[in-house]
């Protein structure tokens, strides 16, 4: 018991690790569905844009946190935008939405005389999270979980084939709106733990671990949040023990989990390729024939 | 509250407009896309029941008009009535079963056929609601409809490039639609899943569902079609008994299908609904071979 009186026992690690333990479920949970469409960026780029609002937070002497969903949201809108007329030039305009928002982050982080504050923002400082703190983000990731899994039909339908989800009735526009919000939310949740810089990762890197796995949407969905909850857990345990940066932590052991499932599913395959190889073969030759006869054959008027 | 009484009195007369309303009404339609017209003034109007190919080369604008059809694409001029409702006011979208011209049913994360199917469910009312037994069932009824109950269970990205078109047909099955709307399904099809694709149609416009197609050639389909359509250049170029092609390429040789009448080939015993080529897998490529050797 001396391990839960030295590690659950301080405050600061009480609170540290109920963020992990909610951004861990949050991030993979909106994650999948970024994954799904091919937009595994989008929150990385809402990380940009969002360090702005934190600007605005510090300089007027409110709320970062509320500051920094603000602007995600207002940034996330004007994605949905963009994405929606995309042309050859919405790339580029993306871009500038981007690094305009972590250029205007940065410098009105400066202006407003909190520059140490810059790092803790890009980074994470999962340590330094208040009982206040703990609260948004615990709002704001019932709100995330709510709308990923609620409406987690209507989204899969979006995210797999839009113009299909289109012509069934459903309200496209209002989804991908709700989608983008909701990424910009997961973003500022994140923000105190992994960092605006790393918190893409958070939500992509156990997605593309869990898919290594699973054959089902709703396994992989599963699945990334049992494994985001796992690295940031045990990313934070390791950032008290071994003094590591816990939002570095937390991202490393979740690549690692990626690396150890993309092996396991090479090993899987493999063993079924030797096995299915014997048979292939054989049926290959007699298989074709009557294929190639009937592709041949001359079409007789019906 | 002007509106609301517009909609109302919509409503009202529905079902009656509904009884003798074709199933597809589009009056002269023109679409433009990024400012280039695509489609000048396109007529085409689909009657209950008939199974419709929609013919023409590459670039006439078929997928264009099966797009504004559904409401992909909001027409620049002309009307367009689905079941005698105009389409800024069709509501009964789980009526339309939509097949998008799809390499693959896969996306960036794995899902099975089950999965992908199910999601052919949700409609304007039901988006919200959990699955339920008799959607369930739905999603196993489409999925035998086109031969692949057995898998179910599996990811779409491990199946052959006919058996995701046969997916993507099944998820627009699973809403029962009484208007099946499909964009190239025979793409990248094999032989064989194209006879079954053919006995799936069949069978479906047999319980009525009234079929709109959008192919390159008739092939295995042909005894099934009622009507073709042949576009070109954005314009209604045929509009009759089936033929085999559209107008592949101006200097081809082949008499215009407008003219029904002429095709040298044709024997005067022929019926007017016969398909002025054979129907075959390959037959634009046979043609072509033969003029060159004569």
């Amino acid at each position: 018991m001396n391990w839960g009186d030295t590690l659950l026992g301080l405050a600061f690690m009480q609170r540290a690790f109920l963020a992990a333990l909610v951004i861990g479920l949050a991030a993979p949970a909106i994650g999948t569905y970024l994954v799904q469409r091919r937009l595994a960026l989008m929150g990385d780029g809402l990380g940009h844009v969002a360090l702005t609002g934190v600007g605005l937070g510090l300089i007027t002497k409110t709320s970062p946190v509320w500051g920094a969903v603000l602007v995600a949201i207002i940034g996330a809108a004007a994605v949905e935008l963009i994405r929606e007329r995309a042309k050859a030039s919405g790339d580029v305009a993306l871009a500038m939405l981007f690094y305009g928002g972590l250029a205007g982050g940065s410098m009105l982080i400066s202006l407003s005389g909190g520059n140490a504050n810059l790092n803790s923002y890009l980074f994470g400082s999962i340590l330094s999270t208040s009982t206040g703190d703990l609260w948004a983000i615990a709002v704001l990731a019932v709100g995330v979980l709510l709308v990923t899994l609620g409406l987690r039909r209507a989204l899969f339908a979006v995210c797999q084939d839009e113009e299909f989800a289109r012509v069934a009735g459903l309200p496209v526009r209002v989804l991908n709106l709700l989608l983008a919000v909701t990424t910009a939310v997961t973003v500022t949740v994140g923000m105190r733990v992994v960092g605006v810089l790393m918190v893409s990762a958070l939500m992509v890197v156990p997605v593309a671990a869990a898919q290594q796995l699973t054959r089902a949407f709703a396994a992989t969905m599963g699945a990334a949040m049992a494994i985001g909850v796992g690295a940031a857990v045990s990313g934070v345990t390791m950032s008290y023990y071994a003094d590591t940066p816990p939002g570095a932590s937390i991202v490393l052991i979740a690549i690692g989990v990626f690396l150890l499932a993309s092996i396991c599913a090479g090993l899987l395959r493999r063993r079924r390729g030797r096995a299915g190889a014997r048979p292939a073969p054989g049926k290959e030759g007699p298989d074709r024939a009557p294929e190639a006869r009937a592709a041949t054959a001359p079409s007789l008027p019906q | 509250m002007a509106y609301e009484t517009s909609d109302i009195a919509a409503d009202v007369s529905a079902p009656r407009m509904d009884a003798v309303a074709p199933a597809v009404a589009a009056h002269h339609v023109t679409v433009a896309l990024g400012g280039r017209p695509i489609l000048h003034g396109v007529e085409l109007a689909m009657r209950r029941g008939e199974t419709v190919a929609l013919l023409g080369a590459n670039g006439s604008g078929k997928s264009t008009l099966v797009k504004t059809i559904v409401g992909l694409y909001a027409p620049e001029g002309g009307r367009i009535e689905l079941f005698g409702t105009p389409l800024a006011r069709f509501r009964s979208w789980q009526r339309v079963g939509y097949v998008p011209q799809r390499t693959t049913a896969a996306a960036g994360v794995p899902a099975t056929v089950g999965e992908v199917v199910a999601s052919g469910l949700l409609a304007p009312r039901t988006w919200v609601l959990r699955r339920g037994r008799a959607e369930r069932g739905a999603v196993r009824e489409a999925l035998a409809t086109v031969g692949m109950l057995d898998q179910i269970g599996d990811p779409v990205a491990a199946l052959s490039g006919g058996q995701q078109q046969r997916v993507l047909i099944a998820r627009a099955l699973a809403r029962r639609p009484d208007l099946l709307i499909m964009d190239e399904p025979m793409a990248g099809v094999d032989l064989a899943s194209q006879q079954t694709f053919a006995d799936t149609l069949e069978e479906l416009s047999g319980q009525g569902t009234t079929i709109l197609l959008v192919l390159h050639e008739l092939g295995p389909l042909a005894r099934l079609i009622d009507r073709t359509v042949v576009l070109r250049a954005g314009t209604v170029q045929y509009d009759g008994a089936p033929v085999e092609h559209g107008e592949d390429d101006p200097g081809h040789g082949r008499e215009r299908p407008g003219h029904d009448h002429v095709h040298p080939h044709d024997t005067p015993s022929e019926a007017p609904g016969r398909p002025v080529c054979p129907p075959g897998p390959t037959p634009v490529e046979t043609l072509k071979l033969k003029e060159a050797r004569a």
